[in-house]
């Protein structure tokens, strides 16, 4: 596949999920190479008080290290991050995370919206956000702010969604430059690996 | 959503600083951002000037401010592994050197928290022997504390916390369930203090056993989580214990080193050096 606005300006890549994503996203992180150049922020709807597992079901799927950060930790290039249980995770200018415990947004904390938000406003057309299968809204907003900064935006293909409600939220709410399946998300991966080889 | 800028934050953090001497310049920018965009739709402000206007000249309106600015969601035996530490290690370390347990609840939001404390010292039998200071910044939210009277939405939570805690009872033996709301036993904390405390502005005014500033530092940037943390450091015996939140650090901070790590997972240092 070939992607039209692929560049070497890009900082950071933020991945939403919920419902139905959880093994779209081990295949994505499966392949994802250990010097994959780009810090990898995901926000995922996960169990409220669960807190430990999650992350280490995530990294015993992936080639890189799964980290949940700490509150004002710094994103540092090719680092795994996913937002911890309960705490929305907030992308700050300085490109460090904080995280804050306020009212669930769209029924849920971490919310995508704030993560895509925030690293909308951060990153502006550096940012590549990527919103996979879920069962509500949230991230559709957030994408539209990608969009609207200029980034990069793509959702899964609604039609291989377990749950296709928050991709076509999305596709509905924001310009999406690309609607792919997991396997050409994995291949928009690769393409990014090589621009900066 | 609207958008607002931070130079009108800076400018509003500025009234509130020069007319009422709270300073929120140095809160964590993003959530402080969403806080005033949710007022600004709360109050159908049309802009932040606007709200800086209002705040400047009615002093009641800014209780209400100070109250929607700050996060209050909290819950009893939030991290239920962190107050079963609390109980199995923490606490008999240092009745080991104490006969009275000093404890501060910074940031103590609702109460959930102090609760929870009363309960854990009431199940080890040594409630008698403890003194607890709750302070917060919000005196709305001081006010609940002291009520005690929590939502039962609420309290399904509390209680499924309480049952991953461990505890030697049912949850619901502290509270009674009336009209829809949820009383709790006000005997448990009949020995606390709850007062209005800046943690910001405020200076230090004791010395405790544990400090329980949890969730709080979260809404502040990295240089003002430094300076609270000389102020906890300064308020903790030698030999007592400072408990931050779970996703909180304290490697970044000059105090580190006056410290050492007693329970890495939940976040639970002891203070070594003055
Ligand atoms: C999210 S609650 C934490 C409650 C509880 N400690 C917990 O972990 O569940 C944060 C609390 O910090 C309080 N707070 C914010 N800024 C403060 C300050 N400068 N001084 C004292 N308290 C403050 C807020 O009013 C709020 O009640």
């Amino acid at each position: 596949m070939i992607f039209q606005g692929l560049h070497t300006k890009f900082k950071a890549i933020v991945i939403g999920g919920s419902a139905g994503s959880f093994q779209g996203i081990t295949r994505i992180l499966s392949r994802v190479p250990e010097d994959f150049p780009l810090p990898i922020i995901l926000c995922l709807h996960r169990l409220k008080h669960v807190r430990n597992g999650f992350m280490e079901a995530l990294s015993i799927k992936s080639i890189k290290n799964v980290v949940e950060p700490y509150d004002k930790e710094s994103i540092k290039p090719g680092k795994v991050y996913l937002a911890p249980a309960n705490y929305h995770l907030s992308i700050e200018l300085g490109h460090y995370f904080s995280l804050s415990t306020e009212e669930m947004v769209n029924n849920s904390r971490p919310s995508i919206d704030i993560t895509l938000e925030t690293g909308a406003y951060t990153y502006k057309n550096k940012l590549i956000g990527i919103l996979l299968s879920g069962a509500n809204k949230d991230g559709a907003m957030g994408m539209k702010n990608i969009k609207d900064s200029g980034g990069f935006t793509v959702v899964q293909d609604p039609r291989e969604c377990m749950i296709n409600t928050m991709p076509s939220a999305a596709l509905e709410m924001a310009e999406i430059d690309y609607t792919l399946s997991i396997d050409n998300i994995i291949e928009l991966f690769f393409e990014i690996h090589k621009l900066y080889k | 959503m609207q958008e607002i800028h931070i130079v009108d934050i800076r400018k509003l953090t500025e009234i509130i600083k020069s007319k009422y001497g709270y300073d929120f310049t140095n809160y964590a920018i993003s959530s402080l951002k969403r806080r005033i965009i949710r007022i600004l739709e709360l109050y159908k402000f049309k802009s932040v000037d606007a709200l800086g206007k209002r705040i400047s000249e009615d002093p009641v309106f800014f209780e209400e401010f100070i109250s929607e600015i700050t996060v209050n969601v909290t819950e009893m035996f939030r991290d239920p592994s962190f107050w079963r530490i609390l109980r199995d290690k923490i606490l008999p370390n240092i009745l080991l050197n104490n006969k009275r347990i000093r404890i501060w609840h910074a940031g103590c939001s609702s109460g959930e928290e102090v609760y929870s404390m009363a309960i854990l010292l009431k199940e080890m039998g040594i409630l008698e022997n403890s003194k607890i200071i709750a302070t917060d910044i919000d005196d709305q939210i001081l006010k609940r504390a002291k009520s005690g009277v929590y939502t039962v939405k609420n309290m399904e939570l509390n209680e499924k916390n309480y049952v991953r805690f461990r505890g030697e009872n049912e949850l619901n033996r502290y509270f009674k369930i009336k009209n829809g709301l949820t009383y709790m036993d006000k005997s448990l904390v009949k020995d606390v203090s709850y007062r209005k405390q800046d943690l910001v502005k405020g200076g230090v005014f004791n010395k405790f056993d544990i400090v329980l500033c949890r969730n709080v530092m979260i809404y502040f940037n990295q240089n003002l989580q430094n300076d609270v943390l000389k102020k906890l450091h300064e308020s903790i015996f030698k030999y007592g214990y400072l408990a931050i939140g779970s996703k909180e650090s304290l490697i970044w901070s000059e105090i580190a080193n006056k410290f050492i790590v007693a329970n890495n997972e939940e976040k639970i240092y002891k203070k070594i050096k003055e």
